[in-house]
Parts: structure tokens; C-alpha cells; sequence
């Protein structure tokens, strides 16, 4: 048995010892969702921006047209709220998880 | 005209159909390190046994200036054969023709040995080398794919089903594989994925190779697609072969058996396995050390290798082996592992092939990650598979059987039919650590030196819980067992289990946790 690469892993409260996996290793760590992130859900291609910086904008308005899978998604603001930052520009490429917008609410 | 000119004309005819794409596009495939899809075929069949059909025909494309191309075979060769006797079906897409570009006429001739493998009751094997639909026909391939998976999920259960993957296989094509019972896969030749490195890179601007997107340690190591893999294809002829040895022909059947013998690895059995609970061994070594021989086919052997799964043979017949590996991530069960574990146990059932469980696991792997994975949803399908299955079941006790752990791994309350347990096994809600913090939290924390109390806490908690006699005295374990008992102890249970009826409640089918 190749003891070398046997390493400490931990179930619960007890360690043992044993080898881990490359996907094991490589997962990836979560955290938890920040409400004031507008992330891209799915890749694609921001076809219009229909907000300025510092902008105030009212629940249910559109914030950005991202162009996805030959479907134009509306990106709609969640809550009531100002602008902060806006980190795209149009015809950029975008890939999932991409913060798009930054807002803060009322 | 003579009939020798006929019989002339016949060979000619043949002859013809034969070169496939012709002399340069084989070559083309031969420096790939590609044999082509008749030498695959013959490679695997017993010598002299293929039987081709549909030679002759023809493609139906009458768009693009197709009509006036002659598609030899229209790209795939359809027949049967035998394996080690074994009558099999099988087809193989001609690369040469086309790209092996499936039509409509290409579809048909699959579609035909698939019919013949159901209505035969034999085996089907699907060797594949395609670059996808041909797009000239239009819905016709769609069409086609369709017609495949159709007859590929009502073979399922019925007749064994083997993919080979010798080639690119993408976009839809890639769901017939995926809906069959094993596929098999080669080094740098086999590719397989729904969107490739074009649409990829297009749609998201990244780049990547085909092999980084589905290459055949993909499949083998991340993705789980693939069941077997092989350095180059004669490998994985072999390997086609020795698992066609070990499998039923069809689900009314039982596996052939052969010739029983010892096992070849004389270690004894607990020299394999460390007392303390917490260091690793190999547990395809304990699998080696009571099955026939001391063969061992193991199915999986990369992906999620904390569960070890395969075939053996036990007097002489064909068993199905899931056990926890503590050598990978101490054997814990998550969603990759259930999933492994649960689709192979409704192989073994679907196929009359008694399933032996080897169990030593601390639990299911906590962490956020896997809970949002669906650990619960993956981790049940094990549940589901176990329960359902009414082939014989036996289950031995090695080590730890903790909690939900212990139940899922072919525990007496999902119907095992025997259940033995080592004298080192630690049949317990949870590990003695966890269980003494939780059950003596008071006296630890009112204690002068809490650390002393909680180790002769853990202490008290392990020699009252942590061992065998507490399932034992509940009958949860039949017996507990030395270790050098464990073979015969199966052999005698597979004996009397030979005839196991288990009632079934009548239904259309259940609805598995997929």
C-alpha cells in the first residue's frame, strides 16, 4: 500500500486517513449570494444597456438586454434602487456568473 | 451469361462495397490509430463468425447534388457474430463514408440489428465513429437518432446494450451511448460531447480542445459517462469481450458459468484490513481475496473511485461486487458514488446477477457543495436500487456502517437476505467521536478537564456500541463471522439463495430519484 500519499480527511468529527480525488479537490468553494450582484445567468452577449451609473430605478425595470441561446433576456431590476457601477459594455461577451451590475437598494 | 458471371458479379459488387471511403480516406483513418469498422467488428467476434447484411444499400439523400454520390453501406456495417460463442448483434459506423454521417439509410440499418437484438433476445454492441447527423437530410437524420433511442430504452433491461465509442460521437448522438448499459472508450480516439469546441467558443468565447471537453479520461474520471477505459482499441475489444464472459445474454437468463476455482490471492483476510478504523486499505484486494480466481472486473474504475463496483464470479457464477474503497476519500458515500453504485445494482438486477455488498464507510460526505449538488436526491437512487432489487442479496460487514450509511449499504431493513458482520465491524448512528460528544455533552462540559472525560466518553461509547453484538442481539446481523470465513460463508449463501422469489408489488415501473 502506497502510504505517501494518504492525507487527513475529515467525516464529521473523525479523521482519517486516505487519498482524495482530483475532482475532490477541485470543487468549488460557495459563498453565499450577494442580493446587490447582478450576475449573468447564462453566457452571452450584452445587446443593449438601458441604464446609466447613479441612475435610480424602480423595481421591475429593465436594466439590460443579454442576448443568450438566440433569446434576448431582459434583465430586470430586483428591488428599488440606485445604480452603482455598471461593469459591461455593449457587444461585450459575457460569461456565466459575470457581475454585470452593481445596485444598492432604497 | 453463365452463373458463374452472376456469382462474378456478386463478388465484384461486394468487393466494391467492401473499400468503404476508399483506399485514401482508410489510410487517413489507419494513421489516426484507427483500425477500420470491419476490422473492429472482426477483432471482437469470434474468427469467422461475422454475418454481414445490408451491404447493399444505399443512401437516400436527393438534395445538395447527394443523389449522384455513391455512400458504400451508406457508412455503417450491420450483422452478428459470436463471442466466445455467445450469439451477439452488433454495427459499426464506417468513418470512411462520409465521416460516418448518419441518413436516413444509415439510421435503418442500425434500427434493423437493434430489432434483431430485441427480438432475438441477444446482446447489442454499437460501435461509434460519426461526425454527427448528415446534414443534407435534413429531419430525416433526426429522425434517425430518434428511431435509435427509441429501440435503445425498450431493449433496456431486456438485452444487454455496449457502446463503443472509436471516434468522435457528438450533439445528439451522444444519447445513444448514454442510454445503453456500458460504454466503452479509448485513448485519444474516442471524443464525445453535446456542444463542441466551435459552438463553445462561439456562443462563449472559450477555448478548448476536444479532449479537454469530453476526451476519454473525461468521461472516465469527471463526467461518469464512460464505464471502461482503454490505451488503444485492441485493449478495449478485449475488454468488450471478457465483459460479454460475465453478463446473461438476455434478462430470462442467467450469466454462463464456468469452471469454479480458488481464489488466486492467498492473503489472508485480515492482514488486508487495519484494526484501527481510521487507516485505508484496498478493498479491491479484500474483493480479490474471496472471488473465484481472484478476478476481479471491475466497472468504473476511475470515477468516483470511492466505491469500488464490478463483476466476479463466486463457484463458478457471475456476482456483481459493490463495496465502499476507505483508500479514496475514506469511502464515503456522496452523489457521484450513489449514483455509480445505484445504476450498476439495477444492472446486476435487471440481469439476474447476485449482488454482494462489502461495507466499511463512515457516512455521506458533509460539506455545502454536495448538499446543493443534490446529495439527498443522489444519495437515495442507492436506497431505491437496493430496495427494489430481488435478485440475492448479501451484504458483509467489514468496518464502519454508520448512520444513513448503514442502511443504504444493503442493510436487512432494505431486504438483504443475508447479512454477516466482522468481529471489527462498528454498527452504530454515527462514529463513536460524534455520538460520545453529543450523548455525554453534559458531563464533558461540566468536567474538570473535558478533554480527558470526552476521550473516556468516546471510549465508554465505543466498547458498548461500536461493534457487531448490538445489530447482532436485534437479528439486523445474521452472524458475525471471522474473516477467514467470509468465502464460504457467500458460496453457502449464494447456494441456498439460487431459487429466491421476492414478491413485488404489480406496477407500470416505479420513479427511481433520477
Amino acid at each position: 500500500m502506497d502510504n505517501e500519499k494518504l492525507e487527513s480527511f475529515r467525516v464529521y468529527i473523525a479523521e482519517y486517513k486516505t487519498k482524495l480525488t482530483k475532482k475532490f479537490r477541485e470543487r468549488k468553494k460557495w459563498t453565499p449570494p450577494n442580493p446587490n450582484h447582478i450576475l449573468a445567468v447564462i453566457p452571452g452577449t450584452i445587446l443593449d444597456i438601458l441604464v446609466k451609473k447613479n441612475q435610480h430605478v424602480k423595481e421591475g425595470e429593465i436594466l439590460l438586454i443579454l442576448e443568450a441561446m438566440k433569446m434576448e433576456n431582459r434583465v430586470i431590476m430586483p428591488f428599488d434602487g440606485t445604480v452603482t457601477s455598471i461593469n459591461v459594455t455593449k457587444g461585450e461577451t459575457v460569461p456565466k456568473k459575470h457581475i454585470m451590475v452593481e445596485i444598492t437598494p432604497d | 451469361m453463365s452463373l458463374k458471371q452472376f456469382i462474378q458479379e456478386l463478388r465484384d459488387r461486394k468487393e466494391l462495397a467492401k473499400s468503404g471511403g476508399g483506399e485514401k480516406a482508410m489510410q487517413k483513418q489507419k494513421a489516426m490509430g484507427k483500425l477500420s469498422a470491419r476490422q473492429r467488428i472482426t477483432s471482437i467476434l469470434d474468427k469467422e463468425s461475422f454475418q454481414e447484411y445490408d451491404m447493399f444499400v444505399e443512401h437516400a439523400a436527393r438534395d445538395f447534388d447527394m443523389e449522384n454520390k455513391v455512400l458504400h453501406g451508406d457508412g455503417v456495417i450491420i450483422g452478428t457474430g459470436t463471442i466466445y460463442g455467445e450469439p451477439v448483434c452488433i454495427y459499426a459506423q464506417d468513418f470512411t463514408v462520409a465521416g460516418g454521417s448518419l441518413g436516413l439509410m444509415h439510421s435503418r440499418k442500425i434500427c434493423k440489428i437493434m430489432d434483431h437484438a430485441l427480438k432475438m433476445r441477444i446482446p447489442l454492441i454499437g460501435i461509434n465513429d460519426s461526425g454527427g447527423a448528415r446534414i443534407q437530410e435534413g429531419v430525416n437524420s433526426l429522425a434517425g437518432y430518434g428511431e435509435i433511442f427509441y429501440r435503445n430504452t425498450m431493449s433496456s433491461g431486456v438485452i444487454p446494450q455496449i457502446s463503443v465509442i472509436l471516434g468522435p460521437c457528438a450533439g445528439g448522438a451522444v444519447y445513444s451511448p448514454a442510454l445503453t448499459d456500458f460504454v466503452f472508450v479509448v485513448e485519444n480516439i474516442s471524443k464525445m460531447f453535446i456542444t463542441g469546441p466551435s459552438v463553445i467558443k462561439t456562443v462563449l468565447g472559450e477555448d478548448y480542445t476536444m479532449e479537454e471537453i469530453g476526451g476519454a479520461k473525461v468521461h472516465c474520471q469527471i463526467s461518469g459517462n464512460a464505464h471502461f477505459f482503454a490505451e488503444n482499441e485492441q485493449q478495449c475489444f478485449e475488454q468488450i469481450k471478457k465483459l460479454i464472459s460475465y453478463i446473461p445474454r438476455n434478462n430470462s437468463k442467467k450469466a454462463k458459468s464456468i469452471e469454479p476455482k480458488l481464489p488466486k490471492l492467498k492473503k489472508k483476510l485480515e492482514d488486508i484490513v487495519p484494526v484501527n478504523p481510521k487507516l485505508p486499505y484496498d478493498m479491491r484486494e479484500l474483493i480479490m481475496a474471496v472471488a473465484d480466481n481472484s478476478d476481479f472486473f471491475e466497472v468504473m474504475e476511475e470515477f468516483a473511485a470511492n466505491i469500488v463496483i464490478g463483476f466476479g464470479r463466486m463457484n463458478g457464477e457471475t456476482v456483481g461486487f459493490v463495496a465502499n474503497q476507505p483508500m479514496v476519500l475514506a469511502g464515503v458515500l456522496d452523489c457521484d458514488s450513489s449514483d455509480k453504485a445505484a445504476r450498476f445494482i439495477r444492472f446486476c438486477n435487471a440481469f439476474n446477477i447476485p449482488l454482494i455488498t462489502l461495507e466499511d464507510m463512515p457516512g455521506y460526505l458533509p460539506g455545502i457543495d454536495q448538499e446543493h449538488m443534490g446529495v439527498i436526491r443522489h444519495g437515495a437512487k442507492v436506497l431505491y436500487a437496493y430496495c427494489e432489487a430481488n435478485v440475492p442479496k448479501i451484504t458483509v460487514i467489514i468496518r464502519k456502517a454508520y448512520g444513513g450509511g448503514y442502511i443504504a449499504m444493503n442493510s436487512r431493513h432494505m431486504r438483504a437476505d443475508f447479512v454477516f458482520a466482522w468481529p471489527t465491524a462498528e454498527i452504530a448512528v454515527m462514529g463513536p467521536e460524534g455520538a460520545a460528544n453529543i450523548v455525554f455533552k453534559k458531563e464533558i462540559e461540566s468536567a474538570e478537564d473535558p478533554e480527558a472525560m470526552r476521550q473516556s466518553k468516546i471510549k465508554e461509547y465505543k466498547e458498548k456500541f461500536a461493534n457487531p453484538y448490538v445489530a447482532a442481539s436485534k437479528g439486523y446481523v445474521d452472524e458475525v463471522i471471522e474473516p477467514a470465513e467470509t468465502r464460504s460463508r457467500l458460496l453457502h449463501a449464494l447456494e441456498v439463495s439460487k431459487d429466491k422469489f421476492a414478491y413485488r408489488p404489480e406496477k407500470k415501473h416505479g420513479i427511481p430519484p433520477f
